[in-house]
């Protein structure tokens, strides 16, 4: 059990107090920013990350930053959960299947019952995931030691076609939304031959696009301009936990048990898979409805209804981290802004990692278990104070996000025009989120781009240009057509429609 | 807060012609990146692929995949359409969207610390009409913790201008 034994020497790092004190500020942080709207995981983390660019130079630094980070992650899980149950508002789009039987149950006076439910049905996802994690990703990043550029384009490829066999948008704006992110990467110095690419001339575009500016305009600006659509005033359920109604609900909560594997399998699975949290709280909520006795009154604010969402969008949220660590491919954007992330620290995610950078990938690993432990604790006892933060009136509360934001995208680079620049992405991002443009693969792609085009042409050099190179073994050629077949999915799935004479195929 | 007045609920602009407008954008895009990618090279040197080899695939893409959604985007029946966005919700967005903008280039001009100040009081004043010392308060305040967060506890400088000089703080 070579696992066992690193997860211990992982324990030993992450326990220290420092990094305890770093999991409870994370923590903390993560619920606010997951509690506030305009504020996510992904562009909390990219406002973030620069401030722990000095952190991470120092010796055992990098990890302390990961940990500060993903348990900010972690918080922003938790603290979607809170606004849906209470505000019917929710603050991730994760937690949309939440409100679906969250709100009611606050409205019925029942508030604390169904937020203990969620934190503690998150708790289980994420543990189950954890475990997954740990005993999976060793076996994972083993077996990628023998990839070469053409096996890791295909895993990318793999990633990107996901996207548009699974998505929910239409699959060319999928594409197109994902291209502009490839586009957007391609800008500034080509990395390979050092010719200049799409900058016409300007000198703010050297350096290419930061994603990091990118995340926080098309999340953060975006989402603050959308929320304004709704109005300003947000009226809420008060909320209120003791340990009485802990204990209750902790009662009841086994009842559900086949619930809570099912929605665990669901979110692992989509988790790892770049489907992410939000598909997979939706099907775990519609799985629960439809094998529960009490499946037709789901909707009514029934505690089952909370605990299958947010069970498998926990779960999917921390495997997400699976492929990140061990391929360098992350499963959701805030994933993705983690990767970039230990990029910019100067570390390359991918398998070498389990080799050169044991202490970093096992005390990543320990700290999820105790950043999940550490998450659970913060919101049971600080629910009131959290829910507190939403009852700020929003004529304070949103410019002081926007300067957040400001703030943020420029320390990325010192520079005023990325400040700019996140004005430029609001505006984008609002109107992408209202014509259904999805925004995660744009992130991915923006993230991804430059490595994809490197290993790309590394394995399209070694064939000297002929493309049957993903082709030429089992594994990268299976690879290959699954890519392909999720690719042309929809269109599959259309024309199956159309032969069957279904008339609903057909929309103007 | 629902929006007062007549006509609030008036489709600003239709759905259509923001499909319309965005999928022109990217089609702009694309054939910026597919023109940029052929003057560099799109195509296989001595070495190996040249600098635009992959942008120019993935400028075509763009092109392709906006050609899509442009036609799918001109097939929906103009009377079906709905609202992008209402007047009522454009004048809340556009009551955030002008000010951040300002913001943004005051922040090139003052330094972000004046800059904020200004913003977030005129926010409280003009949209949450907050007395004249809670506005100040406020806004000052925060402005005291963002310093002590990011030039102290990070050690992350911030844009500063003249108040900030005057103040003996750059």
């Amino acid at each position: 059990m070579d696992e066992l034994q690193a997860l211990a020497h992982g324990f030993a790092v992450a326990l220290s107090l420092k990094n305890v004190a770093l999991m409870f500020t994370g923590v903390i942080l993560g619920v606010i920013i997951g509690v506030l709207p305009g504020l996510g995981g992904a562009n909390g983390v990219a406002i973030l990350l620069p401030l722990t660019f000095g952190m991470a130079q120092t010796p055992g630094g990098d990890t302390s930053a990961i940990i500060l980070l993903s348990c900010i992650y972690w918080g922003a899980l938790f603290g979607g959960a809170i606004t849906s149950i209470l505000f019917n508002i929710p603050g991730e789009p994760w937690s949309v299947a939440t409100t679906f039987d969250g709100y009611p149950l606050a409205q019925q006076g029942r508030a604390g019952t169904a937020l203990t439910a969620a934190f503690t049905s998150s708790f289980v996802g994420a543990f189950v995931a954890v475990l997954v994690i740990t005993f999976l990703s060793p076996v994972v990043a083993n077996f990628a030691l023998e990839f070469g550029p053409p096996e890791f384009f295909a895993v990318y490829l793999l990633t990107f076609c996901a996207f548009v066999g699974t998505s929910k948008e239409p699959a060319f704006k999928t594409i197109a939304s994902m291209m502009l992110g490839f586009a957007l990467a391609a800008v500034g110095t080509d990395t390979v031959t050092g010719t200049l690419r799409l900058t016409f001339g300007s000198t703010h575009l050297l350096t290419g696009f930061d994603f990091l500016v990118a995340v926080i305009g098309l999340f953060g600006i975006g989402e603050i301009l959308l929320t304004l659509e709704e109005g300003l005033e947000f009226r809420g359920a008060k909320a209120k936990i003791d340990l009485r109604v802990v204990l209750e609900t902790w009662k009841e909560l086994p009842r559900y048990w086949l619930t809570s594997i099912r929605s665990s399998a669901v979110g692992c699975f989509m988790g790892i898979v770049p489907g992410g949290a939000t598909p997979a709280s939706f099907m775990s909520y519609g799985v629960a409805r439809r094998f529960s006795k009490d499946g037709n009154k789901f909707g009514t604010g029934m505690v089952e209804g909370v605990v299958a969402p947010e069970t498998a969008a926990h779960a999917a949220g921390t495997s997400a981290l699976l492929p990140m660590i061990t391929l360098g491919v992350p499963g959701s954007p805030t994933a993705a802004v983690l990767l970039g992330g230990l990029m910019i620290w100067g570390l390359q995610p991918g398998p070498l990692l389990f080799i050169e950078k044991k202490d970093f990938v096992w005390g990543l690993i320990a700290s999820m278990y105790l950043g999940n432990i550490a998450g659970l604790i913060v919101v049971l006892t600080c629910v009131p104070l959290f829910a507190a933060i939403l009852r700020v009136p929003f004529s304070v509360i949103a410019p002081i996000i926007i300067v957040i934001c400001a703030i943020g995208s420029f320390t990325v680079k010192n520079a005023m025009f990325d400040v700019w620049m996140m004005v430029v992405f609001g505006m984008l991002g609002y109107a992408f989120k209202k014509l259904q443009y999805p925004l995660a693969p744009l992130v991915l792609a923006i993230v991804l781009g430059d490595n994809a085009e490197s290993s790309f042409r590394q394995a399209i050099l070694g064939s000297q240009g002929d493309l049957a190179i993903f082709f030429s073994n089992k594994l990268v050629g299976f690879m290959t057509t699954l890519a392909l077949i999720l690719l042309f999915w929809p269109l599959v799935s259309w024309l199956i429609g159309k032969m069957r004479g279904a008339p609903s195929g057909k929309s103007g | 807060m629902s929006a007062g007045g007549g006509g609030e609920e008036r489709p600003a602009f239709s759905q259509k012609s923001a499909e319309l407008a965005v999928a022109a954008l990217f089609l702009v895009f694309g054939a910026i990146v597919v023109y940029d990618s052929v003057r560099l090279g799109s195509g296989w040197a001595a070495d190996g692929p040249k600098p635009g080899y992959f942008p120019f695939y993935v400028g075509l893409l763009i092109c392709i995949a906006s050609l899509v959604n442009l036609v799918a985007a001109l097939r929906v029946p103009r009377a079906r359409g709905k609202a992008f966005v209402e007047v009522g919700q454009l004048r809340m967005v556009l009551t955030v969207l002008i000010p951040t903008a300002i913001y943004a280039a005051l922040v090139t001009w003052i330094g972000i610390y004046t800059a904020s100040f200004l913003f977030i009081g005129f926010f409280m004043r003009w949209l949450g009409k907050y007395a004249w010392w809670k506005v100040v308060v406020t806004s000052a305040a925060t402005m005291v913790v963002f310093y002590v967060v990011f030039e102290i506890w990070f050690k992350v400088p911030l844009p500063k201008g003249i108040v900030e000089r005057w103040l003996g703080l750059d």
